[in-house]
């Protein structure tokens, strides 16, 4: 990238583009080696115990869809990330950039749904911050939420702990919540029950965590970039393949058909309460019961396995038996023409 | 399902022996290929079958010159440009409308109809609508040209690069060196202009002609009609699609498309100048026609250096056989039209199959 080029909206898309930018720009300009490893969650040693730490923020329209809103958004989002990373999470900040105009109901609503959330989840908010921007500077609302969490003890994920064997377990539908965001943006015409499985899923990774400890090799919450930039993520970190069984993966029917309808790859489309786990063979039918012991895992399913490869590269194994390569998203899914 | 497919594998072990060699049947349609790809049909037939990708997606065969066109129309300040998404990735000779810097006045719409709300949130801009697609999309279009009319809207321009599908499948059977045995025909446009359309290209060709839905059986049962009438020797047109797909098609809407359209000649990517293939405005409607409201130019283009394009979608030969592939040409740097949809035949090859199949 040179300095005349300029920033796609795909950048921000979780894909191959986000990935460039991330690499090419952002990391050398703040090199460092906990920051390099671009996990979910920053891990800081302190004396025994390791802290982690992570930040997102969140843009989206419409604020209010089937499912969730951006509060809860805010407060789930930030704690999976700790949640995925083996953390429990202690503590979130909450930061608003809000667009003058924005009527104080809407606000109030927002507050409240990312307070019950936090509160639900027994995770409090503890600090922030408010700028207000002029009309047009910002979409409405942008939140960004920072949240420390424990690592748990016996948690030990990460990349390098995946090995060929290892089998992949998802904790159900897919696509659910970019779905519905696209069906209720403005302009889109149909009209669909499907739902954004907007969720925190830390009750799933800490069971996960407890009761199988090193089996529990890496976990990850697919969201921007769907459940395709993840596994390719995980084929890319180790140098192995992955291979997934399309008949095993959950999918609502109601979200399949309207990504169908739009020329999307449903693999591609982001999730908000899922995760990725990578478990040893041995005790995946354990950790799958576990899952689906949770309130937020009752689909889970194990979807495929980690496979030596001389590429590393995702596979499906189609429901006809073909096979097909999986890639790592662009950035933007587009829709397309007829 | 395991019984279709084993009747699909006996025709086109018949086909094969008939004709004593391998057999080539043309997709018409992006869906199509899409399908194909993400289903791994591809894979999971044997050899000696090969489905080539034809110029199917209304994204790949738009001509260059048209996207300049429609640049040159993004830059004006009084303009603001309704597309359909895919279209913002496609390279004219100066970039694309994605990488344009002023992207403000570029709106990505889901239907036409939405140019109508635009051109009413907007007075005192004029806006562009994009109108390109097969039969599918073109009566959308007459549509909202009717109703502009009816709702008194005068700053809503149509800059209709509309494509007809027979016209450019008798074109690539015209051509000497084509590979085609028969044409997989779209299910989408099939249900606008009904499959009694192909008749001609059967009595002129003896090619056959079979309408196929989207789901990967009903395409298997498509090739394996097709590798029947092969090795009988009975082309015909035929529709695996019957739920969907009439003889006679949708009348009300090919009624709409001949009162708002004329065919004229018109270029394709890759395929140049097809006699009587495009649609546009006919003289009543040239007050919402950007080429003659907005003064627009519309150079075709010459070739590209390099990109076979063309030859893919002639079914001549493989994404990978071309030099660019994979290499300065891929889905964020697409040099040629059939790697910017992602229903083009590059597209798909570079997304689902970089291996190398065997399928060659």
């Amino acid at each position: 990238m040179t300095d005349g080029d300029k920033v796609l909206l795909a950048h921000g898309g979780g894909g191959r583009l986000t990935d460039e930018l991330i690499r090419s720009i952002i990391l050398p300009a703040f090199k460092n080696e906990t920051l390099d490893k671009l996990t979910d969650s920053a891990e800081i040693q302190f004396g025994k115990n390791s802290i982690c730490f992570t930040t997102d923020s969140y843009v989206v329209r419409p604020l209010f869809f089937n499912g969730g809103d951006i509060g809860k958004l805010a407060v789930c989002g930030t704690i999976n990330d700790l949640s995925v990373s083996g953390a429990k999470p202690l503590a979130l900040s909450l930061a608003l950039i809000i667009e003058e105009g924005l009527e104080i109901g809407i606000l109030k609503k927002i507050l409240e749904s990312a307070a019950i959330t936090a509160k639900k989840e027994n995770v409090p908010i503890v600090c922030g911050d408010t700028k207000v921007v002029e009309a047009g500077s910002a979409d409405k609302i942008f939140i960004n939420t920072s949240g420390i969490g424990l690592k748990l003890p016996g948690a030990n994920v990460g990349f390098e702990r995946i090995a060929a064997g290892d089998k992949i377990i998802i904790t159900g539908t897919i696509g659910d919540h970019g779905m519905t965001i696209m069906s209720q943006r403005e302009g889109m015409k149909f009209q669909s029950d499907i739902e954004s499985d907007c969720a925190s899923v830390a009750q799933i990774c800490a069971k996960a965590v407890e009761t199988l400890g090193n089996d529990i090799k890496f976990m990850r919450d697919p969201t921007r970039g769907g459940l395709a930039a993840t596994l390719n993520e995980i084929v890319n970190q180790t140098g192995l393949g992955i291979e997934i069984q399309e008949s095993q993966i959950p999918i609502n029917p109601t979200t399949k058909a309207a990504a169908d309808m739009l020329g999307f790859d449903i693999l591609n489309i982001a999730n908000e309460g899922k995760v990725v786990i990578a478990v040893s063979a041995q005790k995946a039918d354990k950790c799958l019961e576990i899952c689906r012991g949770c309130e937020n895992g009752k689909k889970a399913a194990i979807i495929g396995q980690v496979i030596r490869s001389d590429e590393p590269l995702v596979e499906l194994i189609t429901t006809i038996k073909g096979r097909r390569i999986v890639q790592m998203p662009y950035g933007r899914e587009l829709p397309r023409i007829c | 399902m395991l019984d279709r497919i084993n009747i699909t594998y006996t025709q086109i072990a018949r086909a094969k022996k008939v004709l004593g060699r391998k057999i080539d049947i043309m997709e018409v349609c992006g869906t199509h290929t899409v399908s194909i790809f993400r289903t791994g049909l591809r894979d999971a037939f044997p050899e000696g079958l090969k489905l080539l990708s034809g110029p199917g997606c209304p994204v790949c065969i738009t001509d260059q010159g048209y996207i300049d066109a429609v640049l040159a129309m993004a830059d004006r300040d009084d303009c603001i440009i309704a597309t359909y998404g895919d279209m913002i990735r496609v390279p004219g000779r100066k970039g694309s409308l994605e990488r344009k810097t002023n992207r403000a006045n570029i709106k990505i719409i889901l239907s036409a109809e939405d140019t109508l709300n635009l051109a009413k949130q907007n007075p005192d801009k004029k806006i562009v609508f994009v109108a390109v697609g097969f039969e599918t999309t073109a009566p959308a279009t007459a549509v909202v040209v009717n109703e502009a009319i009816r709702q008194n809207i005068k700053n809503l321009f149509i800059f209709s690069n509309h494509k007809m599908v027979v016209p450019a499948m008798k074109a690539l059977l015209s051509e000497k060196n084509h590979k085609i045995d028969a044409f997989m025909c779209p299910g989408h446009v099939s249900v606008i202009i009904g499959s009694d359309a192909y008749k001609p290209i059967v009595e002129q060709f003896k090619k056959p002609c079979v309408v196929a839905g989207f789901e990967p059986m009903q395409i298997i049962d498509a090739i394996a009609e097709i590798c029947k009438q092969l090795a009988d020797g009975t082309p015909a047109v035929a529709s695996v699609y019957p739920a969907a797909v009439t003889p006679a098609g949708n009348r009300t809407a090919q009624k709409i498309i001949d009162e708002t359209f004329d065919a004229v000649d018109g270029y394709w990517r890759g395929l140049g100048k097809i006699p009587k293939s495009t649609l546009k405005l006919k003289e009543k409607f040239s007050g919402f026609d950007a080429e003659k409201q907005l003064g627009v130019q519309f150079i075709p283009e010459e070739d590209l250096t390099g990109c076979r394009c063309g030859e893919v979608l002639c079914g001549l030969i493989d994404p990978p056989d071309c030099e660019l592939f994979a290499k300065s040409c891929t889905p964020d740097t697409p040099v040629g039209p059939c790697m910017v949809s992602s229903e083009g035949a590059c597209a798909a090859w570079f997304k689902y199959a970089r291996k190398k199949r065997r399928n060659k």
